[in-house]
């Protein structure tokens, strides 16, 4: 039996709907899908797991400490993907984020997934064939950790998911000196709690004057659930259990004058910036724009890169 | 809708193409790279895994080895 002519017409039509659709999509250029892999954070995790190859003991191929940082970094890439594809949805809400590539329509949420599993793999197996597989396992539990741990599990439920979620930001300088050593050292933990101890205070000073977007997001920041004031008590209490952490690193065999001076400098600067925010009501941030929130979150900016830039200079230089 | 040699989609995707293009020749001459190294350093390195391989290295005295 033919079938009737509105059967095979709706069919085609239907066809060329899409293929209209599919022509007027926003096509994805090269850059929207560096984008996915987040650059900014991309650059942190690089400088860090550079550093931590760069101290650790033993000699490193640079071709191979090259590449190592590389697939690090590609890791560290794959691992933004699958957050940006799990936060879509919250990203569209957010001023900071609206222009990413999935809720901008560039780029499919389900090829997203698949760039940020495939990189994930690729990063993991490069890894471990370039330096070992202590190395490249170590990788695979930090992408595990973003974007499970923390993305799925603890951003939308707990005020304390930066604090734990910052340890997968914090582990780039152990994988750095894994890649060269073979396993974990006490210079290597210290790097790590620099890092980890770093991210509250450095997060919760930019919560401070971005209230609404994670507010309207729904994600519960720790000034959303808790309140203003306990985030600045919050602020200057991390900043004090900070502090000896990274005096306690220069005084490892990755230590040395060079990174004592800068770290007793930098420490008390944020110690007293976080002391600033402590003293600071609502009413006088709100006054002056937040201008005291905004320094302390560009110090601790520069806290962090300064630190690890004095330890790479120091390991050139020799330490004690 | 004919098909076109040249479809405006192409031109859309020029820029991806050639970026993914560029990225798989990169990665074709690291992995180039990481051979030769790795050949050059790994004389007593055996297979995938990196283990020493044991043909390979040197006998100790008999003297040292007790």
């Amino acid at each position: 039996m033919t079938p009737a002519r509105s059967d095979i017409s709706e069919p085609i039509a239907g066809k060329m709907a899409d293929i209209n659709a599919y022509e007027h999509t926003p096509e994805a250029q090269f850059g929207d899908y560096v984008a996915l892999l987040k650059p900014r954070v991309m650059s942190l995790v690089v400088f860090t797991a550079f550093v931590g190859l760069w101290v650790a003991p033993g000699p490193v191929h640079p071709f191979i400490g090259f590449c190592a940082v590389l697939f690090i970094a590609l890791g560290g890439g794959a691992s933004g993907a699958l957050n940006m594809w799990y936060d879509r949805d919250i990203d569209a809400i957010m001023n900071r984020t609206q222009s990413r590539p999935i809720p901008s329509g560039r780029i499919e949420p389900t090829e997203a997934l698949g760039v940020g599993i495939v990189l994930s793999v690729i990063s993991v197996m490069m890894l471990g064939l370039v330096a070992n597989w202590f190395a490249a396992g170590f990788l695979a539990f930090t992408i595990f950790f973003y974007a499970v741990v923390y993305t799925v599990w603890l951003k939308r439920w707990t005020p304390q998911n930066i604090v734990i979620g910052g340890a997968a930001g914090a582990f780039p300088p152990m994988i750095g000196w894994a890649c060269a050593t073979g396993g974990i050292s006490i210079e290597s933990l210290l790097m790590f709690a620099l890092i980890f101890f770093w991210t509250p205070p450095h997060f919760w000073a930019l919560a401070l004057f971005m209230k609404e977007d994670y507010h309207n997001a729904g994600v519960p920041m720790l000034t959303v659930t808790h309140g203003r004031r306990s985030a600045r008590r919050h602020i200057f209490a991390y900043t004090l259990v900070l502090a000896p952490f990274a005096i306690w690193l220069g005084l490892t065999s990755v230590g040395g004058p060079l990174y004592m001076a800068v770290a007793v400098v930098l420490n008390a600067m944020f110690i007293h910036g976080g002391w600033k925010i402590l003293q600071r009501s609502e009413d006088q941030a709100i006054a002056d724009g937040y201008a005291v929130e905004k320094r302390v979150f560009k110090l601790s900016l520069v806290y962090l890169f300064v630190h690890f830039l004095a330890l790479l200079v120091q390991g050139w230089m020799g330490g004690w | 809708m004919p098909i076109q040699t040249e479809h405006e989609i192409h031109g859309r995707r020029r820029s991806r193409n050639i970026g993914l293009g560029l990225v798989l020749l990169c990665f074709v001459a690291l992995v180039f790279g990481l051979t030769v190294v790795k050949v050059r350093q790994g004389g007593l390195i055996e297979g995938y895994d990196h283990q020493p391989r044991v043909s390979l290295t040197p006998l100790e005295p008999e003297g040292e080895a007790e």
